[in-house]
């Protein structure tokens, strides 16, 4: 198998951003750097006109790179490229053809289509003259290859740069998206279930860095649930970049609500103060939104009754990017990004404690509003101690 | 705050002594015993002495011990290895309901590959009994595998009487014994109590984890279970863990030393704390909680606790480490077959706390114990479920 050591990276959205462009390019090559920091070959990232490239010093294996690259929003292609000097088409004829070769296989039977650019226009031969002869060239070595120009199984691209020649025909599928740190800060709010990791990267694909809150309630959660939190969050960090993560002590809140209101009222009433304190976090961290996992209809607190009446303590978005997802269309991502495993541990989280035997699932505003004025005594105290013993830990991308 | 660690039966503190031999040879004694050199004769040295040590506690011959990476390996040859060498005598097996899963799923295995296996019912004292093993001894008897000490409520079982009854109805039938939770807590006697194969484990004695042995009387086969370079004549090749072993050796020295002692002692501070626990509303020890059991488990179910878990994080945010079922394996919350086994009622099955003592542990320790479990009911059992 050939060897690459220089990959061509292609992006979408980023093309189309006008005099921002640049800055969009830049937070690409800073994601780019971060992902292949612990790549073997020891990977330089660069900016050409239009073109971003990762190239390796040294040995690397295609599959490591492009693994590390699939994590950095913002490229919806990545090319292992064989990058050659101009040394006449003669040259490129024979390089093109061992190229084929060791890709394709000498008895290769599939279609083909050469697809050459020239971004120098003093090259000797125009593009359709070297799609031509290239193609010659290739008809001739390669008995079981046929042209196919509207449909081939393999694009065999050849563009001319101002100082080298690409040559490439692959190209790995990206992630998509826009690269991090383009678009702002969000808090995610994390539980340690399925759904909340993969909001947290569906935010993180538009370009958006990530903080993250997550209520813990012991004895009622172990330090293995905060564990598992920390993981998931290391996880979702591989895509994000680095995520500050708010660890609030929830339990005496959690108790005075199951002590003081309706009991099927409790879930929907605690996530009213979570929805608060992360709120408050937020504003604190300069983050312009909330991220939670909710999909309309999971479970009580999710029905669009319920989600209207806990939205209405912010005042900033909540982005619920799950939110027309089905669980098994939630699943299906969570195991794409890695976090499914983990996700299924089976420790309590905080949501499921003290959860009624019928919850309601069509709360009223006025009802909830209702029931809080018998919070009133002790819970903007209770709220405070909260946010003033929150714990943080800083969580780097896990390499 | 203060840290009490109460889950003894889940892993002990290394002794300083073991610690400390265990530095040294892993610092200066770091050959392997099969080298030829004196490096490798140091090593071998250390091992013997071990065999020494281990020897004397149990009133067995040295050669009569194989180390292994920990009690369920130690089980895990005596029970497959003791059936697949003996198969031609019969395929029936007998074990107790209640076993460590090391025993439970060798049994399993055994039973894919044909073997047939009596699982000994338990009374209500988690306690297999004679006649129900009478009853299931046969002709073609070839192991029967009890533990001694329960590992979830310290019950003990007839152990002597069930050897004498095994060899009365066939002599040929091996006895194996998982003496992981009664070695160096109560006197383990072999050759007394009629046992082929014995299974004991370091970490539970104050020793290293990662280390184990198997004691097969002499003139019992066995096939061994690992093909490898032939160490330990053959019976479980492996180069020797050799700091394991001494620490392993010198941890059963000291935890036999002034056994009836330290079992005085014990047996003196389960007194306290069950008489302390009588002393909880709607808190019932599980199993026999005096001499007739063992000296430093102490089962307890609560009334009006949901999960036992919380009553467990509860006492952790206290200093206070314990066990909720057996810990060996309760990462995955299952229910507790010694608990059903010995028709505990529903509610407590999820209710129910292990407290297990070392000879670390103090009477002031469990005086705080007793009253952050008081102060922890009080306030859990307002806050329910439901």
């Amino acid at each position: 198998m050939m060897k690459f050591r220089v990959f061509l990276i292609k992006y979408a959205e980023i093309g189309i951003k006008g005099k921002n462009r640049f800055l969009f390019e830049d937070a690409l090559v800073k994601q780019m750097r971060r992902a292949l920091k612990n790549v073997e070959g020891d990977l330089r990232v660069y900016k050409q006109p239009g073109r971003i490239y990762a190239e390796a010093a040294g040995d690397c294996d295609t599959d490591e790179v492009t693994e590390a690259l699939n994590k950095v929003f913002g490229i919806t292609a990545i090319c292992p490229i064989l990058q050659l000097p101009d040394e006449g088409f003669e040259h490129l004829a024979r390089e093109t053809v061992r190229y084929v070769e060791e890709i394709y296989g000498q008895d290769c039977a599939q279609t083909f289509k050469v697809n050459a650019r020239r971004a120098r226009k003093n090259y000797p031969k125009t593009s359709q003259q070297i799609n031509e002869d290239l193609g010659e060239v290739i008809l001739d070595h390669f008995p079981g290859m046929h042209v196919d120009v509207h449909k081939p199984d393999i694009l065999l691209n050849i563009e001319i740069r101002e100082s080298f020649i690409n040559l490439y025909s692959m190209e790995i599928p990206g992630p998509g998206g826009m690269p991090v740190g383009t678009s702002g800060k969000a808090m995610l709010l994390l539980s340690g279930g399925i759904d909340s990791p993969v909001a947290g990267y569906m935010i993180a694909k538009r370009g958006c860095k990530i903080d993250a809150t997550y209520f813990h309630a012991p004895p009622y959660t172990s330090e293995w649930a905060k564990q598992k939190v920390i993981d998931l969050a290391k996880i979702v960090a591989r895509y994000s970049g680095p995520i500050n993560l708010n660890i609030v002590n929830f339990t005496d809140i959690q108790m005075y609500i199951y002590e003081k209101c309706p009991h099927e009222e409790l879930t929907i009433i605690m996530r009213r103060y979570m929805m608060r304190i992360a709120q408050t976090l937020a504003e604190k961290s300069e983050c312009l939104g909330l991220i939670t996992g909710e999909s309309i209809g999971q479970v009580a607190s999710q029905t669009m009754a319920s989600m209207m009446v806990t939205n209405e303590v912010c005042a900033m978005p909540v982005y619920r990017p799950c939110v027309g997802l089905d669980k098994q269309e939630i699943v299906e991502l969570s195991e794409k990004i890695g976090t499914f495993e983990t996700s299924i541990l089976p420790y309590e989280d905080c949501c499921t404690i003290f959860v009624a035997k019928h919850p309601v699932t069509k709360p009223t505003l006025k009802h909830i509003r209702r029931s809080e004025v018998l919070l009133s005594e002790k819970i903007d105290e209770l709220v405070q101690t909260a946010l003033d013993t929150v714990e943080t830990v800083w969580i780097k991308a896990e390499e | 705050m203060k840290e009490i660690y109460l889950d003894n039966s889940a892993t002990t503190k290394v002794h300083p002594q073991v610690q400390e031999l265990m530095v040294r040879i892993m610092n200066e004694e770091y050959g392997n015993p099969s080298s030829m050199h004196k490096k490798g004769l140091e090593a071998g040295h250390r091992i013997q002495e071990a065999k020494q040590r281990i020897a004397k506690t149990l009133h067995v011959q040295e050669r009569e011990l194989i180390f292994t990476s920990c009690g369920t390996e130690a089980d895990n040859l005596a029970i497959i290895g003791g059936a697949l060498a003996n198969q031609r005598a019969g395929k029936h097996l007998i074990t107790s309901s209640i076993e460590h899963p090391a025993v439970l799923e060798s049994m399993k295995a055994l039973t894919e590959l044909g073997f047939e296996v009596t699982y000994l019912p338990v009374d209500e004292n988690a306690r297999i009994r004679l006649g129900d093993l009478e009853a299931a001894l046969r002709p073609d008897t070839i192991l029967a595998s009890i533990m001694y000490v329960n590992n979830e409520v310290g019950s003990v079982m007839p152990i002597s009487e069930a050897g004498a009854l095994i060899k009365k109805k066939n002599p040929r039938t091996l006895f194996h014994v998982d003496a992981v939770q009664a070695y160096g807590k109560l006197p383990v006697r072999p050759k007394t109590a009629k046992i082929d194969l014995l299974t004991a484990s370091g970490h539970k004695i104050h020793g290293p984890k990662g280390v184990g042995f198997l004691y097969v009387r002499d003139g019992v086969r066995l096939k061994p279970l690992m093909p490898g370079g032939g160490q330990q004549r053959g019976m479980r090749s492996g180069t020797e863990n050799v700091p394991g072993i001494a620490g392993l050796g010198l941890a059963a020295e000291l935890a036999c030393k002034n056994l009836t002692e330290d079992m005085d002692r014990l047996y003196g501070l389960k007194e306290y704390f069950v008489q302390e626990i009588n002393h909880i509303q709607g808190a019932h020890v599980n199993g026999f909680a005096g001499r007739d059991s063992a000296p430093h488990v102490v089962s307890v179910s609560f009334d009006g606790i949901d999960r036992s878990e919380v009553l467990l994080h509860g006492l952790e945010g206290r200093g206070i480490y314990v066990s909720s079922g057996s810990a060996c394996a309760s990462n995955h919350p299952a229910i507790s077959a010694t608990l059903l086994g010995m028709g505990l009622k529903r509610e407590y099955l999820n209710a129910t706390l292990r407290f297990s003592m070392s000879v670390f542990t103090t009477r002031e320790e469990l005086e705080y114990t007793a009253s952050a479990l008081r102060e922890l009911l009080l306030t859990l059992r307002r806050f329910r479920k439901g």
